[in-house]
């Protein structure tokens, strides 16, 4: 039985940072105010103290400027995590994202390893209004070249962000904010990873799967165990939104025959678009009902509490898709 | 490669030559585009061989280069084999790229070329990161970002120049201004006398060098070598030099005259005038300069002669190169192209 010890997914992504630090001396940190500071969302606390100044950099607020060394170091003999403080502001920094970090490997011909990491935020929740609320992962997954991780637990936020380190290719760690605080039980073994590209099943059961990613995986566990007697709910956590485990979301479905896809992106052109388009190639004539998506409704996340409520999904939005299934 | 001596006969005598081989490969590069042999966009570096060489040859192979739209000049500069770029540009399998850059992203990272780029102004914030990435690791190593006027309005440009100067990295940022930014000259675009007032804004130093002038460009770029390595930080050089060629090739070049590209390449150019300065020093004598200029054709000729026999890259080898922990996506969905049946099974 693996050791685990209890901490919150902030603490858990911390640890995974620290261990893969003090494993290999070519990791570094750079973001902004990621060192005194330690995070505005205090990911990194403490981190500068542990190590210095060489290891954990603060940058000047230049997304693209700081994005774009993290690609030349990486390509240069460094393993750089590069903190993009919400996920809002890849925009600054897309032409790196998209034209080198994503490109370089192939157009080179695969003669050169892209092995940063980078770092986001991403979440409605907390009234900070629509330039710092965006879920804009599917515009990474989306594009040829990147990969793209989104946590819905502590285990998986350290499994992952360990993983993303050590890759060889530019992975995106998709940190949901408003679960920075969610606890749960994750392995102290240095050694414990979790593969890019695999989901896990957070819980089995046999009339309605629920792929889920970030916040959405524990409110669906939580709609779980309001339907538990009437429907009895598989909730997968995606973890991993490209590569995305095709296999383990089509044996649910085999099992189950419904599908439900929680994810809080906009609706259209996204991860629910693309986790049924697999599910309809693959295990259509396993299908009892109409797939349903929960997600946002192609809007921005206002302001207002009264907006941002209506906006963003949460449990009940996930027990009324399964409703309209079974 | 490791750096050339500027102040030896044989040093001097080599940074001719690569001068000569850049003209040679561009001028062959341009009969071959124009025969459409060569696909794509090509943009050509004649009259500005003197920037790339003088730089690169003040560099040590350890050093790390960033190009721009405009590569072929810097690639040989650092070193790398005209026959693999020639493949390149065929988009042949054993070209530096495997056929998947072409011209406008050759790139050796085993030479610390760091790829041209088809993105203006992206190269100096990788060499920013190179810089990083050797100090990072306290190597003897600096980068060296090429960039052209027209990248220095782009605003990632001064966010990777501001970075560098912020934390003294041995980063040197070079300017080519060949007076225009693709078709708009340069006096259009900014509103500085000489760009390399731009230094001041990051309290580095800035200098402008004559770019026709390899000695010049060598000299400034080998102080900022130094100046880098001993931990002060980047320099930014402006080198003033011309292009004899459109913005790529094929444009009709409206926004100027044929006198103005005659002036400067008859009155100023870096190959003549460095050719004739090694004559009058006594360094070659004119049978030297013919032979190596046979030689030079002659390299090039068997460059194009390789890159034509070389193999043509397999249709599939367009889905290879991605990651290097692949993901299954791309093997589902080539299999979905060529229909050869999943079945109820993705995998």
């Amino acid at each position: 039985m693996t050791e685990t010890e209890t901490m919150t997914v902030r603490e858990a992504i911390r640890a995974g940072l620290r261990e893969e630090m003090e494993r290999d001396e070519d990791v570094f940190i750079m973001g902004e105010d990621v060192a005194e500071y330690g995070g505005v969302l205090n990911v990194t606390e403490g981190l500068l103290e542990e190590f210095d100044e060489r290891r954990v950099r603060d940058t000047p607020i230049s997304e693209a400027g700081f994005t774009g060394a993290g690609v030349g170091a990486a390509a240069t003999g460094t393993r750089p995590v590069v903190e993009l403080m919400f996920s809002d502001f890849m925009g600054v920094a897309m032409e790196q994202i998209s034209n080198q970090m994503a490109k370089m490997r192939y157009m080179f011909g695969g003669k050169t390893d892209m092995p940063i990491t980078i770092r986001t935020t991403e979440g409605g929740g907390q009234g900070a209004a629509s330039q710092h609320s965006g879920t804009p992962h599917t515009w990474i997954a989306h594009f040829p070249g990147l990969k793209a991780v989104a946590p819905g637990t502590p285990r998986a936020a350290k499994g992952l962000t360990k993983s993303a380190i050590r890759s060889d290719d530019p992975v995106f760690v998709f940190e949901n904010k408003m679960i920075y605080e969610q606890d749960g039980p994750v392995p102290t073994d240095s050694e414990f990873t979790i593969p890019i590209g695999e989901a896990n099943v957070e819980r089995e059961g046999a009339d309605v799967t629920v792929a889920a990613t970030q916040r959405l995986v524990g409110e669906s566990l939580e709609a779980a165990e309001e339907l538990a007697g009437d429907v009895d709910l598989e909730v997968i956590d995606l973890r991993s939104l490209y590569p995305l485990d095709t296999d383990t979301i089509t044996e649910s479905v085999r099992k189950t025959g419904r599908l439900v896809v929680a994810d809080e992106s906009p609706l259209s052109y996204g991860t629910h678009a693309e986790v049924m388009a697999r599910v309809v190639e693959d295990e259509f004539y396993s299908l009892d009902a109409p797939l349903q998506r929960v997600g946002v409704a192609d809007t921005h996340i206002p302001f207002a509490t009264e907006l941002e409520d209506e906006v963003v999904p949460h449990t009940e939005d996930v027990v009324e898709a399964v409703r309209r299934v079974v | 490669m490791g750096s050339i001596p500027i102040d030896t006969t044989d040093g001097r005598t080599e940074i001719l030559r690569r001068m000569l081989t850049i003209r040679e490969f561009e001028e062959t590069a341009s009969d071959m585009f124009a025969d459409g042999e060569i696909p794509g966009f090509v943009h050509l570096y004649i009259g500005e061989e003197a920037v790339g060489v003088g730089a690169c040859s003040a560099l040590e192979e350890s050093d790390y280069i960033t190009s721009t739209h405009r590569g072929h000049g810097h690639s040989i500069a650092k070193g790398l084999d005209p026959k693999l770029m020639m493949a390149e540009l065929l988009g042949s399998v054993e070209g530096y790229n495997n056929g998947k850059g072409g011209s406008m992203h050759i790139a050796d990272v085993d030479a610390n070329m760091l790829g041209a780029n088809g993105i203006v102004g992206a190269g100096p914030p990788m060499a920013t990161g190179a810089a990083l990435s050797a100090s990072y690791r306290d190597a003897d190593e600096v980068a060296l970002g090429f960039l052209g006027d027209g990248a220095v309005a782009q605003g990632q440009v001064h966010e990777a120049i501001n970075l560098a100067a912020t934390w003294d990295l041995p980063a040197i940022y070079v300017v080519e201004n060949n007076h225009f930014g693709e078709g708009t000259p340069v006096e259009d675009q900014h509103n500085v006398e000489n760009l390399s007032e731009t230094a001041e804004a990051y309290d580095i130093p800035g200098f402008t060098v004559d770019g026709m002038d390899v000695t010049a460009v060598y000299e400034a770029v080998a102080e900022a070598r130094e100046r880098a390595l001993a931990g002060d930080g980047p320099t930014f050089i402006e080198a003033e030099t011309y292009r004899y060629r459109g913005h790529f090739e094929g444009d009709p070049q409206a926004y100027r005259t044929d006198e103005d590209v005659s002036e400067w390449r008859e009155e100023r150019d870096p190959i003549d005038s460095f050719e004739e300065r090694l004559l009058d020093r006594g360094d070659i004598d004119e049978d030297e300069l013919q032979t190596m200029r046979e030689e030079v054709v002659a390299e090039i000729e068997a460059a194009v002669d390789f890159a034509r026999d070389a193999e043509r890259p397999a249709p599939e080898d367009a889905y290879t190169d991605m990651f290097a922990d692949p993901a299954p996506e791309i093997e589902r969905f080539v299999g979905d192209l060529r229909a050869d049946g999943r079945g109820g099974d993705s995998q």
